[in-house]
């Protein structure tokens, strides 16, 4: 009888290290992290030494002393005597409001292009194609600059609408386009219920997304109907009605009233003073990014195969309704992942803002500030952390969206 | 892929912060050229000329510290900054000295860590206007546009000034002088602050300057001059006593016209020590004996830098005031070459 015997048990040998598949990962993965640690370690280290040489501490004590300078456009509460920690907030919230309504517009303008340039009409389609390529492959910053000269250049100075002046207002005497910017009508609260008028327009906010919540309801129980019957109640005046009434109801108990702006002194007063730099930037990134942004829904919708349209069509639906209910909801699916990107994309550029004297983090923490109290490392770094912490929200809000859209298998 | 990504970026940014060694003389000389950090653009003080070499009142000083360090003072490599990279470029040790109208600040001298060697051009701020505005006092700009370049003692002050004015203002941040310009040729802002020689020299290049006036107040003490970084006291020394050199070339009637003449030796034992026929003058700061002639050479002595960039004989048409020497009832005095 013969009986299997182990194998010969050799030790481990060094070698095997390098030589036996089973450790050699291992090993290579080690030495690429103590690589890592190594180089890490002498960053960290060069920084401390360069620092101590300059004689430079690392200290966050700056952010509550007083900043000293103005900041034009601030949409909360500050003035030269308030902190460069709150110069960075006022900074911060201007960065989220022209990426907030740069994201917008971009995909507007990015859905309505993409779909255009795949029309048949040959004019539309090429005209699609020209601007495609005409923002795509010109750098943002020049668009920025060329928007904001436009601007500046093209258009009459506040002085020229007054008396005996040449230029007038527009839409019935309520808009005033100017070199300094665009003056539009404004709301006041004239019997708030908040003393600050960003509150009271929260106020309003809240208000509008609780109707919107309501709004979902009673689609719900126009779907649940239609399923059950066969026929969906007309619910379009319910809908418009919760929209439309109690932020309606809201706006008036607390004394809304519109300010339209008219000049006085040097300038407009009264209304809402869309800046030069603010417009240039948000019509620069908008429009710079909605032509990616088109290609991606072009390549969305293409994506879609002709089946599909075929199949609407032998159902009898018509081509817009083809559109909306068949190959954009799936073409979604292929739109949503690139699309991220494309918001980090433009919030991020929107620190070129400095370009054009729209004061954002970068221009507010990351320039004035630092400017004055010399602290290159811990304000970029601050910034870094703000971009970081920005970009991950806008991604994680948009992949709770992106899971929604994706085909449900079981 | 993440890792290597943060790990690229690191390696940047601590390259950036590396180079702030200490013997700044040795490197100047191993390299063979000065790096002299200027503004990207102010005529009469620093820009280039129509053949590209730079040239003005704070490109004087940066040419005399290349003649007294390195005997020639074309031996200048100009990096022009705007107001926010100034301080960045200068601790980092990408430029060696900076003559860019800086103001002397304590913070600037004590947190930011640099050395003001000395005042080259004793400044204040002031505004200018459009002539057919019609405004004859700064108190009447309640309201008013502001062009003002971010990242200057001009910023802060502006804050100060209108606050304790109880007017209000709407700030327009801009980078450089020149769009600074254009901003308020173009009429986005009523009226253009900063430095007042830096508002003569603007409105110098104008068209029409006449249709542009300098309102009468003078809102700040805006002391301008070179400076270094903290903590190369041999370097800063070397820089000092340039612009103290030309001072007191002035003050001795020292010129490059007769230097030549004067350097064969003098019955006046202070122009002797000056130009190294007497004493070790330039051997205690590491330099050579005619450090100071070179320095006076490369562009004339104080006076002579001044009538020639910015004095009144010039488009910008500053008068001497404050800049005056001061036995001529001005501010400008060198301590003694002794």
């Amino acid at each position: 009888m013969t009986t299997l015997t182990d194998p010969p048990k050799a030790g481990f040998r060094l070698s095997q290290l390098l030589y036996d598949t089973r450790y050699r990962s291992i090993t290579i993965q080690v030495i690429a992290m103590i690589l890592v640690i190594l180089g890490l370690y002498w960053l960290v280290n060069n920084t401390i030494q360069n620092l101590s040489a300059l004689g430079k501490d690392f200290d966050f004590g700056f952010l509550s002393q007083p900043a000293g300078y103005d900041i034009n456009q601030r949409l909360v509460e500050y003035s030269s005597q308030s902190t460069h920690g709150q110069a960075a907030i006022v900074g911060i919230l201007n960065t989220i409001l022209v990426a907030f309504l740069g994201c917008i517009l971009a995909t507007i303008l990015g859905v309505i292009a993409g779909v255009l340039r795949l029309s048949k009409n040959w004019i539309v389609n090429k005209l699609m194609a020209v601007y495609v390529e005409g923002f795509r492959n010109v750098p943002l910053l020049l668009w920025i600059i060329a928007i904001f000269a436009l601007m500046t250049e093209g258009m009459p100075q506040p002085r020229d609408f007054k008396v005996g002046g040449d230029a007038s207002m527009i839409l019935g005497e309520t808009v005033a386009v100017t070199n300094r910017g665009v003056y539009v009508p404004g709301v006041v609260f004239e019997s708030g219920w908040f003393a600050s008028a960003a509150m009271n327009w929260l106020a309003v906010i809240v208000v509008l997304v609780a109707s919107l919540l309501v709004i979902r309801v009673v689609r719900r129980r126009a779907d649940a109907i239609q399923e059950a019957t066969g026929d969906r109640p007309t619910t379009w005046w319910q809908q418009l009605g919760l929209l439309i009434i109690p932020a309606g109801l809201v706006l008036v108990l607390m004394g809304a009233t519109m300010q339209y702006p008219y000049i006085r002194g040097f300038n407009f007063t009264d209304g809402i003073h869309l800046r030069n730099s603010l417009i240039a930037l948000w019509l620069a990134l908008s429009l710079y990014t909605g032509a990616f942004i088109a290609e991606i829904v072009r390549a969305g919708i293409l994506a879609i195969s002709k089946g599909q349209s075929e199949a609407a069509s032998a159902l009898g639906l018509r081509p817009n309704r083809t559109m909306n209910l068949v190959i954009l909801p799936q073409a979604m699916r292929v739109i949503i992942p690139p699309l991220i990107s494309q918001y980090l994309n433009l919030t991020k550029n929107s620190s070129l803002a400095i370009a054009v004297g729209y004061m954002d983090v970068r221009s507010t923490l990351g320039g004035i500030t630092i400017n004055q109290t010399g602290r290159e490392l811990e304000g970029m770094l601050l910034l870094g952390a703000f971009y970081l912490v920005l970009s991950l929200l806008i991604s994680a809000v948009m992949n709770v969206y992106n899971n929604r859209t994706q085909l449900q298998e079981r | 892929m993440k890792k290597s990504v943060l790990l690229g970026a690191m390696t940047v940014a601590g390259l950036a912060a590396g180079a702030a060694g200490a013997a700044t003389l040795d490197d100047v000389k191993a390299r063979g050229t000065l790096n002299c950090g200027v503004t990207t653009g102010l005529t009469g003080f620093a820009a280039p000329d129509a053949n590209g070499v730079w040239d003005g009142f704070d490109v004087g000083v940066c040419r005399a510290v290349a003649a007294a360090v390195l005997g020639d003072p074309m031996a200048v490599e100009f990096v022009p900054t705007t107001g926010q990279t100034r301080f960045t470029a200068l601790a980092s040790g990408e430029i060696d000295m900076l003559a860019r109208n800086t103001t002397w600040t304590f913070s600037r001298d004590v947190d930011l860590k640099f050395e003001f060697v000395g005042v080259n051009y004793y400044d204040g701020q002031g505004f200018m206007v459009p002539r057919d505005l019609g405004v004859s006092s700064a108190k009447d700009l309640d309201g008013a546009t502001v062009c003002i370049q971010t990242g200057t003692t001009t910023e802060l002050n502006l804050a100060d000034y209108f606050r304790s004015n109880n007017i209000s203002y709407e700030p327009v941040p801009i980078e450089t002088n020149a769009e600074a310009q254009q901003q308020y040729l173009a009429g986005a802002c009523d009226v253009y602050t900063t430095d007042a020689s830096g508002l003569a020299a603007t409105r110098a290049t104008f068209e029409a300057p006449g249709d542009h006036v300098l309102l009468p107040e003078i809102v700040s003490k805006e002391p301008l001059g070179p400076l270094v970084r903290h903590g190369d006291n041999e370097w800063g020394d070397i820089v000092r006593w340039t612009l103290n050199a030309l001072v007191t070339a002035e003050e001795l009637n020292v010129t490059s016209a007769n230097i030549e003449e004067l350097s064969a030796g003098t019955n006046n034992p202070e122009i002797n020590r000056l130009l190294g026929t007497e004493g070790e003058l330039g051997a205690m700061l590491g330099l050579d004996a005619d450090w100071a002639k070179n320095a006076i050479m490369a562009g004339g002595n104080y006076g002579e830098l001044f009538e020639k960039n910015i004095g009144e004989n010039t488009p910008i048409g500053l008068a001497r005031g404050l800049n005056a020497q001061w036995t001529e009832g001005g501010l400008i005095y060198s301590p003694p070459f002794r």
